[in-house]
């Protein structure tokens, strides 16, 4: 009944969705699983309306949409269930359901709120949740705020005719194991009002739950499985797909590391919420990268080492020293240097040009008594620039005007430059394009010979193995394996997949 | 010779970028309103009328100087107010408890009131950062205690400095400005070299721009904030100063008046209330814009009311104008 037909969406750099066809019956359930950056939420995000496609057809029981908002696409029916809780959580459980629709409450501009109440009161008990439509939001658990979430889409039934799709994205990832039983049992029954689109890298319970899986990979579906002919490690191979490239991610330049030596030792630490009994050692000139899914506590990891996470149990050490009030000032101190993965928030500031953001983790090197000397810095910077090549017309160019790649060059420079030789890189790569990621791979390589270790999140599961000496793969804070990255010796996506999920 | 040019292109403002004409528009807006005012009274130009002008600006430059060093950290100080009475009364205490005159050891007083002011700005900075409590509300708070402070000191007198050096500051005049303008002058190149030459400065901007990134680069951001008060609070007592200076008499009434002046001045002259961007000439082009209409209003013959409602349309004015709204989803 709903359905979208050769559905193609690009951004800037990005071919996101690639002629996508995917359909939904009534009272389906459909699951869709893909690696991050394959391209679900960019499909998902079409099917509730808040992108549209660049081109390609959406029918609903054969008759062509086209939604401008989310808000056109519920009026046909489509709701969401968003991963990160949508419900306001200074309001009311009534408020949250019928926020935005409270005009069928009002009489002479005020809100009859016992009747509002007894609407609530229906919804809920469609999910079968027993309580107070009047208590506030924070109150509830997080188990429970999930089903108002779903309790408000339901609201669509009574106000729409036709069918219902509901997406559920990663309903299941704050909720403990009994809870995730209840809801899928509820799912199941109220297929009788809905069909659900599923998304979860939850393999497992997408395989229990869905009549039908789509596999996506790099913005196309792959693969299309029924139930009961599912089989995790066939999914498993679609999602991951291509043979690496030994050239692309500069193999041939990956020496053996020192392993002599010690720059960062974590010894059973564990933040609490966060990840538990996590070890290991960084070497000078190793690439040790961390695996895992959104929330697998490998950001968490990172944040540890640059001291914005105080450790609840265990011990950190960097080169030998223990790292007891954890502070980033004390981190870079020690020659730790954190590319974020949000870079316009994290990594440059806009407005500032490229010789102050190069500085800026170093002023005191450049400065007397708190005045700047500004001809060095500027000398420093236009050494950087030819040095990795960064494109851009002279030094006063403000940073926020430069590419993606060219501003990581900036970042980069910043920590190289100050004699970071302990470089914690979060998503080097992303949003950038072949040529960009190919000037970040051999910076990598570069620092390695020079004697720094880094700690890499990876964008994709390809560059996490192309790149590293060292794999450390994490599910649900805890490291589940520890795979040896020698060229050669390399270990294949589908087995790292294997252990993330 | 920038702005000329700007000028000139004022026809074909269509060639010219949303950034240029954002970077340029306050001074342009400067010379409109003079070009304006001129026309209708030519006596406007005149010497005598900038020094006026001028006169009563240096205090209120001095203020507004403070208060945009906080204001690019992304923060906001409103304790000026309670700040410049304190440091003016603080000033006349001990200047007349040490001789009553500048050849004595009475000087002392100047680095005195300076000293009380960056105390205020610490303590202010303190409070904000260390207890967690919005800019806005610490600030506006500590202004009220110095008010009460100030009234506490003086008991409700009005306290006369009658030095004749210190008066000096109006009365000395070198090209037809007196000493108190060329004093302003001073201290704002001393602001503008702490905002492009230090340490201090560069943290300011890279505060204001980005706060997790300055966290991300090992900057104390905490200890920044709290500098930046404490410089805030010494150019309110320099503003201070110049206020005694100008009439002569320091009193809880001498705050009176600095917090819109100052703010709106900022924001005229093109700083972003939410930091990073602008600097102390932007607030000089601000002062002089919010005074040459204050002093051209009484020139060309209006009343004197007027001008409060033209500068609140002129600060909308200018937010707007400053304002990427295609960036912004939420205002608060």
């Amino acid at each position: 009944m709903y359905q979208l037909n050769k559905v193609d969406k690009k951004f800037p750099g990005v071919h996101a969705l690639k002629a996508v066809d995917f359909k939904i019956g009534r009272g389906e359930i459909v699951g869709l699983v893909g690696e991050n950056g394959a391209g679900k939420s960019t499909l998902m995000k079409v099917i509730y309306g808040a992108y549209q496609p660049d081109s390609g057809t959406v029918t609903i029981d054969g008759k062509a949409v086209r939604f401008q908002n989310p808000r056109q696409a519920m009026d046909h029916g489509i709701g969401m269930v968003f991963q990160e809780q949508s419900l306001i959580t200074n309001l009311t459980v009534m408020e949250n359901i019928f926020l935005g629709f409270e005009q069928q409450f009002v009489r002479f501009g005020v809100i009859n709120w016992t009747a509002m109440a007894k609407a609530a009161r229906h919804q809920l008990r469609k999910v079968k949740l027993d309580i107070d439509p009047s208590t506030v939001t924070s109150k509830l658990s997080f188990a429970q705020r999930q089903l108002v979430e779903l309790a408000k889409v339901l609201t669509l039934e009574e106000r729409i005719d036709g069918d219902l799709v509901i997406l559920l994205d990663e309903p299941t990832s704050v909720l403990a194991k009994e809870e995730v039983e209840l809801l899928f049992s509820l799912v199941r029954e109220l297929t009788s009002r809905a069909s659900f689109i599923f998304v979860s890298h939850r393999m497992d319970e997408v395989l229990e739950l869905s009549d039908r899986i789509y596999v996506m990979k790099d913005g196309e579906v792959v693969d299309v499985v029924e139930h009961g002919q599912a089989n995790i490690d066939a999914i498993q191979h679609k999602m991951v797909g291509r043979e690496v490239d030994k050239q692309y991610y500069r193999e041939q330049k990956q020496h053996p590391y020192d392993s002599g030596k010690t720059l960062v030792r974590f010894d059973r630490v564990s933040v609490a919420g966060k990840y538990r009994d996590v070890s290991f050692d960084l070497h000078p000139g190793e690439v040790l990268c961390l695996v895992g899914t959104e929330g697998s506590g490998r950001e968490a990891v990172l944040r540890t080492i640059f001291g914005l996470e105080r450790p609840s149990t265990g011990a950190v050490a960097i080169k030998g020293n223990p790292f007891h009030r954890a502070t980033a000032q004390e981190a870079v101190a020690r020659g730790v240097g954190y590319v974020p993965r949000e870079r316009k928030v994290e990594g440059i500031v806009n407005g500032m040009n490229v010789y102050e953001n190069m500085t800026l983790s170093q002023m005191g090197k450049y400065a007397s008594h708190g005045v700047l000397r500004i001809r060095e810095e500027k000398a420093l910077a236009e050494n950087w620039i030819k040095r990795l090549s960064i494109k851009t017309p002279d030094v006063y160019k403000d940073c926020g005007g430069l590419s993606g790649g060219n501003q990581q060059k900036v970042v980069l420079a910043k920590w190289r430059s100050g004699g970071s030789d302990i470089f914690l890189l979060d998503h080097p790569t992303r949003g950038l394009d072949i040529g960009a990621k190919e000037d970040v791979y051999d910076m990598i390589r570069e620092m390695c010979d020079d004697g720094a270790g880094i700690v890499l999140v990876a964008d994709t599961l390809e560059e996490a193995i192309g790149l590293s000496h060292t794999i450390l793969v994490l599910k649900d804070g805890e490291i589940q394996k520890r795979f040896d990255g020698s060229p050669g010796g390399k270990p294949s996506p589908f087995d790292l997949v294997h252990h993330m999920i | 010779m920038a702005t000329i040019q700007t000028a000139d292109k004022a026809g074909t403002w269509v060639g010219i970028g949303r950034e240029t004409l954002v970077k340029w528009a306050p001074l342009l807006v400067l010379i409109v309103l003079c070009g304006f005012f001129a026309a209708i009274e030519p006596r406007f130009l005149s010497t005598r009328n900038f020094a006026r002008i001028l006169i009563a600006a240096s205090p209120a430059l001095m203020v507004a100087t403070g208060v945009t060093f906080v204001i690019i950290m992304g923060s906001i100080d409103l304790s000026m107010e309670g700040t410049v009475s304190v440091c003016a009364v603080s000033f006349a205490f001990c200047f007349l408890w040490l001789g009553g005159t500048l050849a004595s050891w009475a000087w002392l007083a100047l680095p005195f009131a300076m000293l009380v002011g960056a105390a205020l700005g610490f303590v202010n900075g303190l409070i904000h950062v260390k207890l967690k409590i919005p800019s806005f509300m610490a600030s506006l708070a500590m202004g009220f205690v110095g008010t009460g402070l100030a009234m506490v000191m003086t008991g409700g007198d009005r306290i006369r400095i009658e030095d004749e050096l210190f008066r000096s500051l109006l009365t000395e005049r070198v090209l037809g400005f007196p000493l108190m303008v060329y004093v302003a002058g001073v201290f704002l190149l001393i602001a503008w070299f702490i905002q492009t030459r230090t340490t201090l400065g560069r943290n300011f901007y890279a505060v204001g721009g980005g706060e997790d990134l300055a966290i991300a680069s090992g900057l104390n951001v905490s200890r920044v904030r709290v500098l930046g008060y404490t410089v805030a609070g010494v150019f309110f007592a320099v503003g201070a100063l110049l206020a005694v200076g100008r009439i002569g008499i320091a009193e809880t009434a001498t705050g009176n008046d600095f917090m819109f002046l100052s703010v709106t001045a900022v924001v005229v002259g093109g700083t972003a209330l939410w930091g990073g961007i602008g600097g102390v000439w932007n607030t000089l082009v601000g002062v002089l814009i919010v005074f040459v209409i204050g002093n051209g209003m009484v020139v060309i013959g209006l009343p004197g009311y007027v001008q409060d409602g033209v500068l609140g349309i002129l600060v909308i004015l200018a937010v707007i104008l400053s304002t990427d709204r295609k960036s912004i989803s939420f205002v608060k």
